[in-house]
């Protein structure tokens, strides 16, 4: 077993455990908590993949603002933990649990009996592949519409939270 | 790339699922919301695992754009949390039901 195979296994793993710790917990906080521990497995895994940028991106973006925004929510509302067992065994939950591994169980068949081999297309070497010379043009080329809607997006959801989140009166 | 594609496929569905089983069980709406992120998050990887082994941009592209949905997505969410909040004094989205009829 390679080096490479170890870290991977290593890193999924974190990210799988947390990601269950995640959605087992009752407190809203310790989530949070965990799903930022589970975006910092997510981005060594990108690394791996030789997404150099989005590595960088996925802990600046979604560790620094987004679940900084959640848990200044969180608190902001001062939630305390939810009432309620943590795993429930009614219906609801059993019906739930048996649709997501029935989910599971179609792309990893799917995945296994097919996904053997997938063929190179054209583009730029595995070594300069996620750095941000070729992220920025593929961003500002191929995708340069694209990126401008966005920047229009951004702009939309900046003005409707201000709007949602006024105090009225 | 000593790791095989399907490795990194079967993680990716499985976190998928993970925020799937949470989306649908957990009540409060904030945890919901989480749910959801790792979800985006689940597919994040399918695609630069797919860049990466196909050796073209286009997926890390694609994820760029995501990651500007979610953090949209987040503003938007949870002003609304906040003004459902402030109406309802509650996050439970069993209380939540005033779209349902």
């Amino acid at each position: 077993m390679t080096a490479e195979s170890l870290v991977f296994f290593f890193l999924a793993a974190f990210a799988a455990t947390t990601a269950v710790l995640m959605i087992l917990e009752r407190s809203p906080l310790v989530s949070a908590i965990y799903l930022i521990a589970n975006f910092f497995a997510l981005a060594a895994l990108y690394l791996l993949l030789r997404a150099q940028l989005l590595a960088v991106l996925q802990v600046i973006v979604y560790t620094g603002a987004i679940m900084v925004l959640v848990i200044f929510v969180i608190m902001l509302l001062n939630l305390g933990d939810e009432p309620h067992p943590r795993v429930r065994l009614d219906l609801r939950t059993g019906v739930t649990v048996v649709l997501a591994a029935g989910l599971l169980a179609e792309i990893v068949i799917a995945v296994v009996t097919r996904g053997g081999g997938v063929p190179r297309v054209q583009g730029p070497p595995a070594e300069t592949l996620g750095t941000v010379e070729s992220m920025g043009d593929a961003l500002f080329g191929k995708f340069l519409l694209p990126f401008e809607i966005s920047s229009l997006l951004l702009l939309a959801a900046i003005l409707g939270a201000v709007v949602l989140a006024r105090r009225r009166g | 790339m000593d790791v095989p594609l399907a490795y990194y496929l079967c993680l990716s569905a499985f976190l998928f699922a993970v925020g799937a089983v949470g989306v649908l069980t957990r009540r409060n709406v904030i945890v919901v919301f989480m749910c959801i992120e790792l979800m985006l998050n689940a597919v994040n990887l399918t695609l630069i695992a797919f860049s990466a082994y196909l050796g073209s941009i286009a997926g890390q592209a694609l994820v760029f754009f995501v990651m500007a949905v979610a953090a949209a997505e987040a503003a938007v969410g949870l002003a609304i949390v906040i003004s459902v909040y402030r109406n309802r004094q509650t996050v439970n989205i069993d209380e939540i039901n005033i779209l349902k009829w």
